[in-house]
């Protein structure tokens, strides 16, 4: 089987909608001439042109709701956002049009709208460029929110998304691009809202997105190391949400911590651990752990920076100190 | 009035475009007003009976707009606009029953009982929906007219906003977009004065007078009385042309006047009743009414026939709409997601 830099399976998933699909086209800042910000459509322009590789002024609201006003007359757009936190400048279009038109027009209209953007920190970029915004958009009933975390469920998982009728944000983490992993030639789907059990184990469920899931599995290492054995959940999309493989890990282990990049206080992990408690309280040996990034803005300095970030030596801690284990 | 038209030369009078029309198309373009007009003033009563809620905004007075400019759409042609909707979508052919019932919340409304007055839809006649956040629907026009062009139609796309959207961001960006990729878009600007209580003298640099906001964009701008029917016709006639020529957006600002309050919520304390009623003189159905009769195309008859009519519809799209099961509680969870592709 063929390894594939994350990057390169995306920029393999947008040729496929281009090929496939005469409806579908490209529309971002920078995504032609420029190659695209993190070169996931580097060449693009020459092979498709510039009417389905369309570069757009710096104007998100527009260029997100004339993806929306697209999809409403049967195009297949894939709208690129550079990056999350620009995201917030269309977020009127994503959430009080794209989410809601389904639903007002009563199923008269559909937005299969898929908006690709860059999340994530870490990259020293520091508080308005290093945030993680998918747990905000998991939140609001009509989007779906896709996060994957290898190049395969990138692959596959964009491909489910083609197929799919609704508004989608997937979130590529920016630390992800250069991750490789095996990319088979045949062709494969990754359903939405499957999560994968990348590790499995006994003594303690880990669950995980997007660049969080190779922090819980450098964590399961080194508890391996003490013969605790975790099992690794990547919960793959947020929208929808697998919350049966969750619990079904949690029956089998008593014990869950959660692991997520952005901050605690509304953090996705809330959802679940709550989630999780009404449907398995009994099935618990122990509180269910949120494992999250500390309130603050992202620091510049990569010191500090490190620190609000959870790494695999936290969450070692966190699990033997909350689980005595 | 500024500049009334896109061509050079100043255009000849309605009146004698009024002589020019068939006696049934005069009628036509009344019936439509007429029946704005008393569509309204029936969705106040229920409102005032408490059987239309929310929000409730009426057209009353801006009739001329939406019957000038939407009938001389294709039926391939798409139209979008705000939340001041009703009459665009009545304009565009929605079914008046239809549109009633989605104001009283029933199943049978045109968005299913879902949408309410803010949010009529008919996708099957292209009417795209009212969008209540102001200045939303501008990017979405955008898009459609993107989809339009991709799709290598010659179909136009008339987005209608208000006054207040013009100092949302998205109205710049918008214009910007539109003419840089030469979209076919008419912006139809109903500039009634007022963004809610604020006079536009108070929320925009450079005053009342907007069209010149089009034009460091390329795009041709004109401004028109909205309160005259005629005018508003033959201006959207030369400019749909222009758009579906594929030379990119075309503006149009059309001056009016609501009647009456913002929204039925409307305490009506930042304008003076003299202004109110100085404008009602301006009527644009009593001006058009009258237009006809002294050119002897139509007589007190027809249009009392008309306006008998005109009430029988209302009255039967109060009854429907009163008559209509409201949604089901199975209802509330349908269509937040579409099917896949396929299904």
């Amino acid at each position: 089987m063929a390894e594939m830099l994350l990057r390169d399976a995306m920029s393999k998933a947008l040729r496929e909608a281009l090929d496939e699909d005469d409806r579908s086209f490209l529309m971002g800042e920078d995504i032609g001439a420029y190659g695209g910000a993190y070169a996931v459509t580097r060449g693009f322009l020459e092979k498709y042109g510039e009417e389905r590789v369309r570069d757009t002024p710096i104007s998100e609201s527009v260029f997100v709701g004339a993806g929306i006003g697209s999809a409403m007359i049967g195009m297949r757009p894939i709208v690129e956002v550079m990056t999350i936190n620009f995201t917030l400048v269309a977020m009127d279009q994503i959430i009080n049009h794209a989410a809601k038109l389904s639903y007002m027009s009563n199923g008269q209209l559909q937005v299969p709208l898929i908006i690709r953007t860059v999340t994530g920190g870490g990259g020293q970029l520091a508080a308005t460029h290093s945030q993680s915004f998918e747990n905000w958009y998991a939140s609001v009933p009509g989007l779906r929110v896709v996060v994957p975390a290898t190049p395969y469920d990138a692959l596959g998982m964009f491909r489910s998304c083609r197929k799919d009728n609704n508004p989608i944000i997937f979130a590529e983490h920016a630390l992800l691009y250069r991750v490789k992993g095996e990319v088979p030639e045949e062709y494969y789907e990754v359903p939405l809202g499957k999560a994968r059990i990348a590790k499995p184990g006994t003594d303690v469920t880990l669950v995980a997105y997007s660049g969080m899931v190779r922090v819980a599995e450098e964590a399961a290492a080194k508890l391996e190391e003490d013969d605790i054995s975790s099992e690794v959940i990547d919960l793959r999309c947020l929208s929808p949400l697998d919350l049966d493989t969750v619990i079904e890990s949690v029956k089998k282990t008593n014990r869950v911590a959660i692991v997520e990049e952005t901050w605690k206080t509304g953090g996705f992990s809330g959802t679940i651990a709550s989630d999780i408690q009404e449907a398995a309280f009994d099935e618990l040996d122990g509180p269910v752990i949120r494992i999250n990034g500390p309130d603050v803005p992202a620091p510049y300095a990569r010191n500090i920076e490190q620190l609000m970030i959870p790494s695999s030596d936290w969450v070692v801690k966190s699990v033997k100190y909350n689980f005595g284990l | 009035m500024k500049r009334s038209t896109f061509k050079e030369e100043q255009k000849v009078t309605t009146t004698s475009n009024i002589e020019n029309m068939e006696k049934q198309e005069a009628l036509g373009i009344f019936s439509r007003m007429l029946l704005i007009r008393r569509f309204e003033e029936e969705a106040e009563r229920l409102y005032r009976k408490g059987l239309v809620r929310g929000f409730l905004h009426t057209y009353i007075g801006e009739e001329a707009i939406a019957v000038g400019a939407i009938p001389i759409l294709r039926e391939d042609d798409y139209v979008i606009g705000h939340y001041r909707d009703h009459g665009h979508a009545l304009a565009r052919g929605i079914d008046p029953k239809a549109a009633m019932a989605e104001l009283c919340g029933k199943s049978t409304g045109c968005s299913g009982g879902k949408g309410g007055s803010m949010h009529l839809f008919d996708i099957e006649k292209h009417f795209m929906g009212g969008h209540a956040i102001v200045g939303g629907q501008l990017p979405l026009a955008i898009g459609i007219a993107l989809g339009v062009k991709l799709k290598q139609l010659d179909s136009v796309v008339m987005c209608f906003f208000g006054d207040g959207a013009v100092n949302e961001g998205e109205f710049h960006e918008a214009m910007n977009i539109a003419s840089l990729w030469k979209l076919p878009v008419v912006f139809m600007l109903e500039n009634n004065l007022y963004g809610m209580g604020t006079d536009v003298n108070r929320s925009r640099a450079g005053g009342s007078s907007i069209y010149g906001a089009a034009e460091p964009y390329m795009i041709p701008a004109v401004q028109i009385d909205g309160m005259d029917v005629m005018a508003v016709r033959e201006t959207v006639i030369e400019g749909v042309a222009k758009v579906r020529e594929g030379q990119g957006p075309v503006f149009i600002e059309s001056m009016a006047y609501r009647f009456h309050g913002h929204s039925m919520a409307d305490p009506s304390n930042y304008r003076d009743n003299e202004e109110v009623q100085e404008n009602r003189t301006r009527d644009p159905i009593d001006k058009f009414r009258d237009d006809c009769i002294e050119a002897g195309k139509v007589d007190g008859n027809d249009i009392a026939l008309v306006a008998e009519q005109i009430d029988i519809l209302v009255q039967e799209a109060r009854e429907f709409a009163e008559q209509s099961p409201e949604p089901t509680a199975e209802d509330l969870y349908t269509h937040i997601y579409a099917e896949p592709e396929g299904n």
